[in-house]
């Protein structure tokens, strides 16, 4: 059924959040939390090096310290074959993801795992990791791209050439693979132009930051089965990668998931669990592990750095007739970056006839990236947003109209393919045209920028139930970890549907043995899938609810309707019955055929992208550097907004990100390729002091494949802020930074450096 | 026929560098096969690694997806998220 239309009492509205009360108040249960009888405690051992291979791992002193009772290194662990597989969030190779969580002949990165110890305190474990000897052979290491990318690059990977290359390379290579993507003809097209313009930016890699470091508690019993506690953005992904890295059938393996702390991406893979389980095996007794803040900087996957080339070409009455862009992802230590989907996201908002777009995926001596909130395309949109307006300013157009007049509509064919449909770009670009912060006056020395977001959003695999408790009261089911609100949106679905209030219904999430498979949390997917899934579980329900009624009243079911919680016969030739409300039925449910309830799985497809327009107001302090965001508004399409507090917490959260990126955060690393800030005292992510409200503008156009119209959310709003604070620095101080992030230093040096130049102007 | 369009360069290696084919097909998973004999190592690289846009609408890991003569059928690298 569709609910686009419909008179909607509950999605829409702002219940009170199901999660918010044990989280003040300390009650939630993160994966840190759990306790178990005889449970020890794990630590990893780390490299000290960048890049070297291990020619000896010796762990007998450990081994017999008193405390310890069981060390691993990647021996413990099967060494299994090159197989990739897409699992989590992009396609994983467990050979790759196996060397990560436990290194095998080399260390790759500064924090890579050599080794792990349980023992019975934390401080005896702390102890016993120093005691395991290893030997390393130092090797030189590699990390910016393009020193990556060198012919005479440290080589990380013997056995690893490069794809997407005709003829098949002989050489090994630190560039896993080349991609392109081509519409049209873009050399033509920049000969056809009347201006041109271009630039090289350059990105640093920036960590997902989450609040709560990397935790979990494992159990390995006697009889092989294995308890899991951890948070992630997917325990059926923790389930399955534990099951592939260790050997064991999944139906052995019971992943609980805990209440999470941040992943945007992060934690849609494994660190600990496959560690923490083979040491349990070891040990005979449970092992919890927990990473420091330090062991998540340096060991865990940030983002790509990245290194572009962009460059636009346009007639003079601004239609743009070619674009190229040339982009250079960092990897981390094994191939695997979002060099895909930056290659598409970057101009995929535009209507261009003549696209070439070629990237380069290229492994380096750093932490292997993970997924980051629109992985790939907050790197490529920070290129091509601020070579628009350098175009918009060339061509002396507004950049909101420059981008109205190439912008992708419905029937606009993309240049890596398909062509878009039920899209909302231009609707946001006219809401930010609109909104009241685009006319705002500016002072002298303020600047204002824009720039916009696109991400395919996606759909996938999903199980939720609906279950009627004896009492009538609800009880929803998702099987998706909450990262975003999840539990709030499905509670709300499942409730509309049945008719009655949000607070009659309670959304919980089961462990893998408890609920059918979900695909992880990620890719915005979650509202839109599982809650397609939780919709129809209610619809069964309601159905099932309506047939126990005719068997009530001995009526067809055909005249027996459902309306506002509760059954009614349809029409007085029915009969005249007391409607029955869901505690009526529940009382009766034994006796009218056993337990209501439903559970529905769905591979739900549709999902639709979402585009995203922001305005940023800055001001520079000449003397320091320093940028200060005076205003920010934040459009987005968001289909439907199920509770609108939550998607307004996205829009402002996916910004916030977006800043801190744009503004401070980066891997800063010393001389010999380990990283210096590895806290957040020296890895400057954004405070409430350092942004101002940030006013999220939700403009809807429904997605008319969902049931309530709903679109993912919560990528989107990473992607604009960099270059919109970017093109607000220009228009503040006249000059174009390509480097990120305009941290203080930078933009003082840019300032400097310019001085001469301004003042002649 | 439907006319298939590969994008990106991913499969050109197993398909001597063409980029559209024309396909006798009318779901994902009929076109999956014919890939399969046509190019060996294409419909498995197809299935596990792609997504396809019919229409403009993206189906992932979606065996009974439709199309039809007329529709444009893209086959494009699979998506994720964070």
């Amino acid at each position: 059924m569709n609910y686009i239309s419909s008179d909607l009492k509950v999605v829409g509205s702002r219940p009170i959040r199901p999660d918010g009360v044990e989280k003040v108040t300390g009650r939630a249960q993160f994966g840190a939390d759990m306790r178990m009888a005889g449970m020890l405690w794990g630590k990893v051992l780390r490299s000290p090096h960048a890049h070297a291979k291990i020619v000896s791992i010796d762990t007998s002193k450990a081994e017999k310290m008193p405390g310890v009772k069981a060390v691993v290194t990647s021996k413990d662990l099967p060494h299994i074959a090159n197989e990739e597989a897409f699992v989590g969030e992009g396609p994983m190779n467990f050979r790759d993801l196996s060397r990560n969580c436990l290194a095998w002949d080399k260390a790759l990165y500064e924090g890579h795992a050599i080794a792990a110890v349980a023992a019975t305190s934390q401080s005896i474990a702390d102890a016993a990791i120093e005691q395991i000897e290893v030997k390393y052979e130092v090797l030189p290491y590699c990390i910016d791209v393009e020193d990556a990318m060198a012919d005479n690059a440290p080589v990380l990977h013997e056995d690893l050439f490069t794809a997407g290359v005709e003829p098949k390379p002989t050489r090994p290579s630190n560039i896993a693979k080349v991609v392109t993507f081509k519409k049209g003809d873009a050399e033509a097209g920049f000969k056809d132009a009347d201006v041109v313009v271009e630039g090289r930016y350059t990105t640093k890699a920036v960590h997902q930051a989450y609040i709560e470091p990397h935790a979990c508690l494992c159990s390995y019993n006697a009889d092989g089965q294995v308890m899991i506690y951890s948070s992630s953005q997917g325990h059926f992904m923790v389930r399955a990668y534990c099951s592939k890295l260790l050997g064991i059938d999944l139906a052995n393996i019971r992943a609980v998931p805990m209440e999470i702390g941040g992943g945007f991406g992060g934690k849609t893979l494994v660190y600990l669990e496959p560690v923490a389980i083979a040491l349990s095996k070891k040990a005979g007794r449970p092992v919890k592990m927990q990473m420091t803040r330090d062991e998540v900087f340096r060991a865990s996957g940030p983002t790509s750095g990245a290194t572009m080339d962009v460059k636009l070409g346009a007639k003079k009455d601004g239609t743009i007739v070619a674009a190229k862009q040339v982009l250079k992802y960092q990897a981390g230590a094994f191939p695997g970056s979002p060099i895909g989907p930056g290659c598409m996201c970057g101009f995929a908002m535009y209507d261009i006839p003549n696209v070439d777009v070629v990237g380069y995926d290229v492994v380096s001596n750093r932490p292997k990236v993970a997924a980051y909130r629109a992985p790939g395309a907050p790197i490529s949109s920070w290129a091509v947003e601020c070579a628009m307006d350098d175009l918009a300013r060339k061509l002396g157009k507004d950049p909101i109209e420059l981008r109205e007049q190439n912008g992708a509509r419905n029937g606009t064919k993309t240049h890596y393919g398909p062509t878009h449909q039920n899209i909302g770009f231009l609707e946001t670009l006219k809401a930010a045209k609109n909104h009241p912060h685009w006319k705002a006056p500016l002072k002298p020395g303020q600047g204002r920028g824009i720039a916009c977001g696109f991400w395919f959003n996606i759909g996938g695999e999903s199980t939720a139930g609906c279950h009627i408790a004896e009492d009538g009261t609800v009880v929803a089911t998702s099987g998706n970890p909450d990262i975003g609100g999840s539990r709030a949106s499905i509670g709300m679905m499942v409730a509309e549907v049945l008719g009655v209030p949000a607070e009659r219904v309670r959304t919980i999430i089961p462990d893998t043995s408890s609920i059918n498979f979900s695909f992880l949390t990620g890719g915005s997917r979650v509202t839109f899938a599982t809650g397609m899934a939780a919709t129809q579980a209610a619809e069964r329900v309601v159905e099932d609810l309506k047939r126990r009624a005719a068997q009530i009243w001995e009526i067809p079911v055909e005249a027996v309707e459902w309306k506002d919680g509760k059954a009614y016969p349809a029409g007085s030739n029915a009969g005249a019955f007391e409607p029955l409300d869901l505690a009526s039925l529940a009382l009766k449910a034994g006796r009218t055929g056993g337990p209501i309830g439903s559970e529905l799985s769905v591979n739900a497809q549709g999902a639709g992208p979402g585009f995203g327009v922001h305005i940023a107001d800055v001001e520079v302090d000449h003397e320091t550097g320093a940028v200060k965001i005076l205003r920010y508004t934040a459009i987005q399409d968001v289909g439907k907004a199920i509770h609108p507090s939550y998607v307004e917490g996205q829009i402002q959260g996916g910004a916030t990100q977006g800043i801190g990126w744009a503004l401070n955060e980066e891997y800063i690393y010393d001389a010999k390729g380990k990283m210096d800030n590895s806290g957040f005292l020296d890895y400057r992510v954004p405070v409430a002091s350092d942004v101002p409200m940030i006013e999220a503008v939700m403009v809807e156009v429904p997605n008319p494949r969902h049931p309530f119209g709903a679109r993912g959310v919560g990528e989107v709003p990473i992607i604009p802020p960099m270059a919109a604070i970017g093109n607000a620095v220009c228009g503040a101080t006249g000059l174009r930074l390509y480097d990120l992030p305009m941290s203080p230093p930078k933009v003082r040096a840019a300032l400097d450096a310019a001085a001469p130049k301004l003042a002649a102007e | 026929m439907p006319k298939v369009l590969i994008s990106g360069s991913s499969c050109q290696r197993l398909t001597g560098g063409r980029t559209e084919l024309e396909v006798a097909a009318t779901t994902f998973r009929r076109l999956v096969l014919e890939l399969e004999q046509r190019f060996p190592g294409l419909g498995k690289q197809v299935e596990e690694g792609m997504a396809v846009a019919i229409d403009g609408e993206i189906f992932q890991d979606a065996y009974s997806a439709q199309f039809g003569a007329d529709s444009e059928v893209v086959l494009i690298p699979k998506i994720g998220g964070g």
